[in-house]
């Protein structure tokens, strides 16, 4: 259990920051961290041992993290809303722009938001995002193609409509 | 797909960013995107936000975990989460907790004292199994360790040396306390024994300098209040070893 109990502290840095991105703010992430560790703790004996255990707890994240938006404790864009207000920009310094970041994301669907963290943040593969998030690949792939150009749009400040691309 | 391919696929633009390609179609996409400055463009924006991404939330990383998302912590609540618990304020959770006081002393005064002396034995039951990093700074350190903590805590801050009583300072960490950050020094003897002291700000007027002594468990705690500062020494020891090791901090502290 101490072996184990070691393992699954490995891995909060990382829930942490990805909850951080995002949640936008720190209360509703360790929030939803907490959630997940006592879900993760409940349902450790469906764990395989062996098994990838960054990846498993990363996806009872996800489910928190939808669970969450639910019940509202998160306030969140769904995928299909438009981005219709988009940020004006005073300077070009870093720090503003960092800002924008953040803001950026926070307007970005949550579905795009997912997808663009866990590989952009985490640094996770296709493969790994899909298993997390129970979508094939394909719609991986697309989400992350629409959410980083949503966030370039809006970084950039251009003028909505956004991105409406017909196939 | 030969380097005249009209449409560079949006899966392998990305495989790009995201630096997911073998040798051979890293150069085929470069060379595409040396004719496509929009495609260029895009890129260099994609990896940037995965630069910035990093930059802003790479800190987090090296944040200190929350007490209460321990398994340690979890494991002592019992039923009630310790978060819930925490809401409900110090003497509640000293019950929950299995706190025997032998104190009677006015319950409202004691609050914020038992409230710290509770933290303290938690942080020494989360913290001394570490094997790996039981503290954030070490003793090779301790001129910067205790300059840090005692910036942060707004308060002269010192380790006492322990020596005499057979206790080597491994060094100390910072962590979240009721009212601010609070400061943590971790001893180890010979055998591999480990003590902690637990030092919080702001406690004046909230105690005296007596030393009050209290138990969960195998962990004992003696602590106390000098000027504004509150100590909690917390260990596996019988009651009148821990006594000593005390009185050693205690006369460390006021050399």
């Amino acid at each position: 259990m101490d072996n184990m109990n070691a393992n699954i502290i490995e891995q909060i840095p990382r829930l942490r920051r990805y909850a951080r991105a995002l949640t936008g703010d720190s209360h509703s992430a360790d929030d939803l961290v907490q959630d997940t560790l006592e879900r993760a703790w409940s349902k450790l004996y469906m764990w395989r041992r062996g098994s990838d255990l960054r990846a498993w707890m990363f996806s009872i994240m996800h489910n928190t993290f939808i669970n969450h938006i639910r019940k509202n404790k998160i306030v969140t864009v769904s995928m299909d809303e438009d981005v219709l207000e988009v940020p004006t920009r005073a300077t070009q310094e870093d720090d503003l722009h960092m800002r924008d970041l953040t803001s950026a994301i926070s307007k970005l669907g949550y579905e795009y938001r997912e997808v663009v963290l866990l590989i952009g943040l985490e640094q996770m593969s296709y493969e790994e995002v899909a298993k997390i998030l129970g979508i094939p690949m394909g719609t991986v792939m697309s989400r992350l193609s629409r959410g980083r150009e949503k966030l370039r749009t809006l970084m950039a400040g251009e003028s909505a409509p956004v991105l409406r691309r017909v196939k | 797909m030969s380097k005249q391919s009209k449409q560079l696929s949006e899966e392998k633009l990305h495989a790009y960013v995201d630096g997911r390609l073998d040798v051979a179609h890293r150069a085929e996409v470069e060379a595409w995107l040396k004719q496509n400055p929009a495609d260029a463009a895009r890129v260099e924006d994609y990896r940037q936000q995965n630069d910035m991404l990093q930059a802003l939330y790479n800190p987090v990383l090296k944040e200190p975990i929350p007490l209460q998302m321990h398994p340690q912590a979890r494991h002592r609540s019992y039923a009630l989460p310790l978060r819930y618990a925490a809401m409900v304020g110090g003497m509640v959770l000293s019950g929950i907790l299995g706190w025997s006081l032998h104190s009677n002393v006015e319950q409202n005064s004691q609050q914020p004292v038992m409230a710290m002396v509770n933290r303290a034995a938690l942080a020494h039951v989360v913290y001394t199994p570490e094997v790996l990093h039981p503290v954030e700074v070490t003793n090779e350190q301790e001129e910067q360790l205790t300059k840090w903590l005692s910036k942060r805590l707004g308060n002269n801050i010192r380790a006492p040396h322990l020596t005499g009583a057979g206790y080597e300072l491994l060094g100390g960490r910072l962590l979240p306390g009721n009212q601010g950050p609070v400061a943590q020094f971790m001893y180890q003897d010979a055998r591999g024994m480990r003590l902690t002291l637990y030092i919080s700000s702001k406690m004046a007027g909230k105690g005296d300098a007596s030393f009050r002594y209290a138990k969960e468990g195998k962990i004992g705690v003696f602590y106390w209040i000098d000027e504004d500062l509150g100590y909690a020494l917390s260990g596996e020891l019988a009651k009148p070893d821990l006594l000593n090791v005390a009185n050693a901090v205690y006369q460390g502290l006021n050399q």
